[in-house]
């Protein structure tokens, strides 16, 4: 790695649908015209991600968002400091249950059609008649105990009455083994990113139940990860990042690209699904237990209503959910130490030259905006939300704590 | 003998590479190494064979599923930490490069740990040139049969003996600056044309 020129950028990703940015960067020439040699590295692990950021081999990677929170914290099993200056879309994961499952939900509908609510209360029914009849606590698998997966599937399951902890058991397992663990009756279901629940819908071995963006419409999914070594030794080079895959968000969320798009990813260097596969969910479609085709909505967002933009509060939030199911303990200076995680200032300073639309705050209140609304940027109206938890819950950072209790309580 | 009772485990989904492994520590003289070659019920084993370090190749994703049984799971109760020493960097990016990582529980000393990374680093990289090696050795091979295969389409359709055929292709070859591997390649290729 010592005879890496300034402008080369080394980016370690996973096979996953919202790697989109990071591919479409490279492969559409938006990290060139930045003057950025962007080298992708598919990884098989998260972990494999964080070590080989600590020891220097990446500069930046893709990310599950709460890890650079974790790693400020000190969760994770490296000295390492990671900084978010940048997200990388919004939405993108789905649970996905076995079809023994599904078939013991008795539904009018499809299940993919129903709401959170909904599914959360038919899946809570089935588990406390599966209590009385002594039957085995269902098991779901998540990616990582740091995803974004894991903590809305939390929250979501606790929200329906359902204990995490105690009424289901959670395991970790690699997305691309999803499928063949539902298949074989390893997990009764999972929470996992695309393409891995359309793989197992197609495969036969599962049904759609709910969608992140269900749970909390226009969620935050994967981050821009950087070492801070990095990014504090090459600012320049950061920033051009910063906009190569801002242009690359733009070109990957108009939907006249989504077909190019799915041939990208499909290549065996990136996803190594095929094309035919990966559109779908880019287009938020899934099939339903009767073959028919369910539309989505906000399925994945990688570039509307500033999702990439890297909001305290969404740091912020994973924070509140890490201290909510024992990962961390709440202290007011963890919350102050996170600030210097999510960086919305590299991010503005990075797109100030462009003439595009960035909001003019760093956090917001999660759960507020009911309808689209527009808001205050530097330049120009950016369009938000709308952006609520299905329980109709509201997130104010500004009352970290309050918001922490109240949840230690209804745990 | 004092690192006789350190009790490693191996998981490692190459066979080969694994036993390398275990003969290699046991040479050193640490007789309680244990190896699995699937992660599958890795969680009860770890907890009936308490190892003290772990090793664990890095292409494995299974990394994020032990990791979270680490911190998490009630079967492994004692804290582990990652690689040699968190602190030491060379470390770390040597297993790193040679593909392989571990995990050691806290509070067994480094200098007792070292040996054993160093051992598991110098099998991965010897493994990985040895297969680097074999793969070159198998594809030299596939290129002296399309040779001899080419020589022989030569030979019949040109009604010139072997070295006659060799000395064509290489002079092609040359002239075209391409390999002799190549050159005979397109040779089968057309044959297998013009016999359709």
């Amino acid at each position: 790695m010592d005879d890496k020129s300034p402008n080369t950028v080394c980016a370690g990703f996973l096979p996953l649908l919202d790697a989109a940015i990071l591919i479409a960067a490279k492969e559409k020439g938006f990290a060139e015209a930045e003057d950025i040699d962007l080298l992708l590295v598919k990884e098989s692990s998260w972990a494999n991600i964080r070590d080989r950021m600590a020891i220097g081999h990446f500069d930046v990677a893709h990310m599950l968002a709460p890890m650079p929170v974790a790693s400020l914290l000190g969760l994770m099993p490296l000295p390492l400091k990671i900084i978010a200056p940048m997200a990388l879309g919004l939405g993108g994961n789905a649970i996905t249950i076995s079809n023994a499952i599904a078939a013991d939900i008795a539904s009018p509908k499809p299940l993919a059609e129903m709401t959170a609510r909904e599914a959360g209360d038919q899946l809570s029914h089935l588990i406390k008649d599966r209590q009385k009849q002594g039957k085995d606590a269902l098991v779901f698998g998540v990616v990582h105990p740091f995803s974004g997966h894991n903590y809305e599937l939390r929250y979501w399951l606790a929200a329906c009455g359902i204990h995490p902890d105690t009424d289901v058991e959670i395991v970790v397992i690699p997305p691309p083994l999803m499928p063949d663990a539902l298949s074989s009756g390893m997990l009764d279901g999972f929470c996992v990113g695309e393409p891995w629940n359309s793989i197992a819908i197609e495969d036969g071995a599962g049904t759609l139940l709910t969608t992140k963006s269900k749970i909390w419409r226009n969620s935050p999914e994967k981050v821009l990860g950087a070492s801070d070594t990095f990014a504090a030794n090459h600012p320049t080079t950061l920033s051009a990042t910063i906009r190569a895959l801002y242009k690359a968000a733009e070109w990957c969320g108009s939907s006249e690209n989504t077909e190019e798009l799915a041939h990208l990813l499909s290549d065996s260097n990136y996803i190594g699904v095929p094309a035919e596969i990966l559109e779908k969910p880019l287009r938020g479609q899934f099939k339903t237990e009767n073959g028919e085709i369910s539309q989505i909505q906000d399925f994945f967002i990688p570039f509307e209503r500033a999702a990439t933009f890297p909001w305290f509060s969404h740091g912020l939030w994973f924070y509140s959910q890490m201290v909510r199911w024992g990962h961390t303990d709440w202290s007011p200076e963890h919350a102050e130490q996170l600030k210097s995680c999510y960086r919305p200032d590299l991010y503005r300073a990075a797109l100030a030259d462009l003439q595009v639309p960035i909001p003019s705050a760093n956090a917001k209140v999660e759960g507020a905006l009911e309808h689209t609304q527009f808001v205050g940027t530097m330049k120009g109206q950016l369009a938000l939300g709308p952006d609520g938890f299905f329980d109709g819950q509201v997130f104010d950072p500004d009352n970290l704590e309050t918001y922490i209790r109240a949840q230690a309580d209804q745990k | 003998m004092t690192t006789v009772d350190v009790k490693i485990l191996v998981i490692d989904e190459n066979r080969i590479r694994a036993s390398i492994i275990k003969d290699g520590l046991e040479d050193a003289g640490h007789s309680l190494v244990t190896v699995l070659n699937e992660i599958r019920g890795v969680a009860g084993q770890i907890e009936s064979l308490d190892p003290d370090v772990i090793i664990i190749d890095l292409e494995n994703p299974n990394r994020d599923m032990l990791e979270a049984m680490f911190a998490l799971s009630k079967s492994v109760k004692r804290p582990i930490a990652m690689f040699v020493d968190n602190s030491d960097q060379q470390s770390i990016e040597a297993a790193v490069e040679a593909g392989v990582s571990s995990y050691i529980v806290d509070g067994l000393r480094q200098d007792r740990v070292k040996p054993i990374m160093d051992m598991a680093i110098t099998r991965y990289r010897a493994f990985s040139k040895m297969e680097r090696e074999l793969e070159t050795a198998r594809n030299e091979l596939a290129e002296r049969k399309t040779i001899d295969r080419a020589k022989t389409i030569l030979m019949r359709t040109k009604g010139i003996d072997e070295e006659q055929a060799y000395n064509l292709m290489r002079k092609t070859a040359m002239n075209r600056s391409q390999k002799i591997f190549e050159i005979a390649d397109s040779i089968i290729m057309t044959a297998s044309l013009m016999d359709e």
